[in-house]
């Protein structure tokens, strides 16, 4: 039998950066005078971080195949730009515009994905590559100049936030109910895993435990929609990352495609004498990073309101950080989803948090770098000691 | 002067602790001056890391116990404190930079050098002495990488001579060397013996061990179990194995009364191009057929193209310009990536578990469903639980140490870890069981349990391929033995027919009709 300690330290593992986004988050909340998590403020931390966090899913991916994506900011910067060509001056309807851009994004991350599996250049190198080439790509489309305005239906993913029942007014009632039947779904879930964990006499979390975690996770998804629903209830790209963590969190832990994926950033050579198609897994987690990327580049355009050639500037070095303090491996094979997501947010709320409290960009670059270097040693730190 | 009585080393009551295992308890170990002492026991015994600590490796402090060394107490903090008193290990894993020459090699971290400048003429002429010593006649400025296992091996021990060595660590010096190369580094041991020097030699195969040693120390979970006295003893190789398992083990492999059944597995003219040298033949025009319940062996020196057989013909995994043809049950099959060998019924369980087995990251179950993850899927969604039950089910039939399936793999050891990919390859229900090296670094007690398992697997009807490099193992097991050497198959033998003899004269046949050197 465990002990509570042993519990408590295990799960602390697990959990570890969670905690610290949660510590980070009360740290901000005193410094700032209780801003950091007024519903405007928190409203605006998932708008301005929201394309990193699609980034960061893509790149996790490719993290795990034991490669790295540089051009990702390109990639976003190309697509916005076309987009933008597309909607603004040929006046396609956005929804088209959109279905091509995602196909343009796929496109260029089979070019990526072709010389990376099939040709085995290293991806530093192939993405380096297509970080210029893709910078070069966008200047070119935009001329040099910014195109703007997008319409109204488009901007609407980044900026809007989902219709309210009628008659309601003051809070948000649909992002309420929504709350609501998020934690009954949950409840359910985990019931019946415990249920099956224990059919199969699996070691399951103390009762009491377990009971904790229900209610710890079903206060923050309560809390987080009462506050949205303060203000202006949901956004609609919060719904949208939902969509993307549920159905990547899924393939990755319960899919024979994220299995191969996680067998081949463990041990290419294994993977492959087991029968893994190591060359098609590596070259379509290029075309679902072209995909992410076209999509973040999307996200940003529309929020920007505008498509600019200095688009997306840096947007890869933050979903790698993202992935990285989330515990993904640099020798790849291990990440989890949600852990690039917190890693995302930890790096969101410290930018917005240092914002807030007038810090200097000059000190904000530094400090990110360290916290950057100090998660990962960390977690270094942590396996060393449990081998 | 000394006297082959003195005592050179003296551990006393070492007792080493890693979190919650007793790796080494109160254990001694007394070697003699000049004199070849054998340090035996099963894979986990505690032979490497007892070295450990004698090279500085775990500091002291990080274990309980004295070392003498010469008669003086020795308190090593790092591997340089031991060396500069003449103590080296050659490690199991080869050390070598392969990019580098083998000059360069040997005084890596002590640079023949004046005021940091490197004087390389002198490095070049102390490595070709240092070269001759251990036999060998490649340039010092030949690159390491280049060179075979076997010569790359006595590169390390030259490298070991160049620091002055007064006690010479061979840590399973064999287990990636052929028979010839075998013997010639045994023979080496022999020479520096002569010349006074003593060496201490970890290593599984006993009669390796009955050649050079003097002395044999016995580990069993972490304790010393006996010393014995090769010459004065009379210690034959049961006695040894009795004090490694700490019982009577009568045969060494399991009684079985084959029942051959139809032709299952058939090669006809197989050729296999060099994936990199367009014009080089790695295989040659090799047939051969694989019987129901039959355990057919692949004898050959290394180098001889039998691992590029199989991986050729495991879904073309190795090699360019593949021709011949592969026929089961009489049927013609197109075998063209892994996943159709797979479908195929086809399993090639590498002699590299570590590289090309294993996902060592991952635990137990993730790595035996690997290969079959549609048995336990469906729709493509994994069905965790089934894998757990999967995992547990192989655990207990080949009986798997392990506290639980959720271990990391990378945390058994070598016997555990070949079941582990053993256990992969019965999970995706193959008809033929192609075993590259079934057994190399494992130790007497599971190579027992493996041979059982092989032979299960053929009264069930299963075709069983077998590459190995040791002889006995071959003989022992095998219902048939092609003998294979420079890509062709020089000969076949019964069971009845077979013997080491036999198989090393078809080893050695060369293509010009000669032998080999």
């Amino acid at each position: 039998m465990k002990t509570a300690l042993e519990l408590v330290r295990n799960n602390f593992r697990q959990y570890g950066m969670f905690i610290a986004l949660i510590l980070i988050m009360l740290l901000f909340q005193l410094l700032s005078d209780g801003n950091l998590l007024k519903p405007l403020n928190i409203t605006n931390i998932i708008l301005q971080n929201s394309y990193i966090l699609i980034l960061a899913i893509g790149m996790l991916l490719v993290i795990i195949t034991g490669h790295i994506d540089l051009s990702v900011g390109s990639i976003a910067a190309f697509v916005g730009a076309v987009s933008a060509i597309m909607m603004v001056q040929y006046g396609m309807s956005f929804p088209v515009a959109m279905i091509l851009s995602l196909l343009i994004g796929a496109v260029v991350g089979a070019w990526q994905g072709f010389w990376v599996a099939y040709m085995r250049i290293p991806s530093f190198i192939v993405t380096l590559a297509g970080m210029l080439l893709f910078r070069g790509l966008t200047m070119l489309v935009l001329d040099g100049k910014s195109v703007a305005p997008f319409p109204e239906g488009f901007r609407a993913i980044s900026t809007g936030f989902i219709p309210d029942l009628p008659g309601s007014d003051g809070l948000h009632l649909l992002t309420i109910l929504i709350g609501v039947a998020l934690s009954l779904v949950y409840l359910f879930m985990e019931w019946r895993a415990r249920l099956i964990e224990k059919r199969y006499s699996l070691e399951v979390l103390p009762y009491s435990f377990f009971i904790l975690k229900l209610a710890a996770v079903v206060a923050i998804i309560n809390l987080l929609t009462y506050v949205l629903a303060t203000y202006k209830g949901l956004p609609n790209i919060l719904i949208m990352l939902f969509v993307l963590v549920a159905v990547y969190t899924f393939v990755m832990r319960k899919t024979v495609m994220g299995r191969h994926i996680y067998a081949l950033g463990g041990n290419e050579k294994a993977a492959k004498l087991s029968g893994v198609k190591t060359k098609k897994v590596t070259f379509w987690v290029f075309v679902n990073m072209g995909v992410m990327a076209a999509l973040a580049g999307l996200v940003f355009a529309a929020r920007l309101n505008a498509a600019t050639p200095k688009a997306g500037v840096n947007f890869e070095l933050d979903a790698i950080a993202a992935a990285f303090i989330g515990g993904a491996s640099a020798s790849g094979g291990v990440g989890t989803v949600i852990g690039a997501i917190v890693g995302g947010l930890v790096m969101g709320v410290m930018n917005n948090g240092m914002s807030l409290i007038g810090l200097g960009i000059d000190y904000q670059q530094g400090i990110k770098g360290l916290v950057l270097l100090l998660a990962v040693a960390f977690d270094l730190y942590n396996k060393n000691k449990s081998a | 002067m000394t006297t082959l009585t003195d005592t050179i080393l003296e551990m006393r009551g070492i007792t080493k602790t890693f979190p919650g295992v007793k790796a080494l308890e109160n254990v001694n170990l007394k070697v003699k001056e000049g004199e070849i002492h054998a340090l035996m026991g099963e894979n986990g015994a505690g032979k490497s890391t007892l070295m450990k600590v004698l090279s500085g490796v775990y500091p002291h402090g990080t274990y309980e116990g004295d070392i003498l060394f010469k008669g003086n107490t020795c308190e090593f903090k790092n591997i340089r404190n031991s060396e500069q008193l003449g103590i080296v290990i050659i490690h199991q894993e080869l050390a070598l930079i392969p990019q580098l020459s083998i000059a360069e090699n040997i005084f890596l971290g002590n640079e023949q050098a004046r005021r940091g400048i490197i004087d390389w003429n002198h490095t070049v002429v102390r490595t070709r002495e240092l070269l001759e010593t251990v036999g060998l006649t490649e340039s010092p400025n030949a690159i390491a990488g280049a060179l075979g296992v076997g010569k790359q091996q006595l590169v390390e021990i030259a490298k070991a001579l160049s620091k002055e060595v007064k006690l010479l660590i061979l840590d399973e010096p064999t287990a990636a060397l052929n028979e010839e190369d075998s013997e010639n580094l045994l023979n080496l041991m022999l020479a520096f013996k002569k010349q006074g020097m003593t060496s201490i030699i970890i290593s599984h195969k006993l009669n390796e061990i009955m050649k050079v040693a003097d002395s044999i120390t016995i580990l069993r979970d972490g304790q010393s179990i006996e010393t014995l006295n090769v010459r004065e003893d009379q210690i034959t190789e049961d006695r040894i194995i009795k004090g490694m398992v700490g019982r009577d083990l009568t045969n060494r492999y399991p009684e079985r009364q084959p029942k051959i059944g139809e032709v299952l597995f058939e090669a006809r003219k197989w050729t296999v191009y060099h994936p990199s040298q367009p014009d080089r033949k790695v295989i040659d025009d090799v047939s051969f057929n694989v019987k129901r319940g039959e355990i057919v062996g692949i004898a050959g020196l290394m180098g001889a193209g039998r691992t590029e057989l199989a991986m050729s013909i495991f879904g073309q995994s190795y090699g360019k310009r593949i021709s011949g043809q592969l026929l089961k049950e009489g049927r013609e099959v197109k075998l063209t990536d892994i996943r159709k060998a797979i479908d195929n019924g086809i399993a090639y369980v590498t002699e590299d578990r570590k590289e090309y087995g294993l996902i060592l990251m991952d635990d137990i179950k993730r790595n035996t469903t690997l290969a079959n993850l549609g048995g336990i899927a469906k729709w493509f969604v994994v069905n965790d639980y089934e894998e757990l039950s999967v995992a547990e089910d192989f655990r207990k039939k080949l009986r798997i140490k392990t506290p639980s399936v959720h271990q990391k793999t990378g945390n058994l050891s070598g016997g555990n870890q070949q079941k582990v990919v053993l256990s992969k390859w019965m999970f995706t229900g193959p008809e033929l069981l192609i075993l590259d090296e079934p057994t190399r670094g494992i130790d007497v007690g599971a190579k027992y349990e493996i041979y059982t398992i092989m032979n299960q697997l053929a009264d069930q009807g299963k075709g069983i391929l077998v590459i190995s490099s040791e002889l006995p193992e071959l003989l022992g097991m095998c219902d048939r033995i092609y003998v294979m050497s420079e890509g062709r198959f020089t000969g076949e033998v019964t069971r009845d027919e077979a013997n080491q003899e036999v198989l090393m004269k078809y080893m050695t046949k060369s293509k010009a009709g000669g032998r080999l050197a």
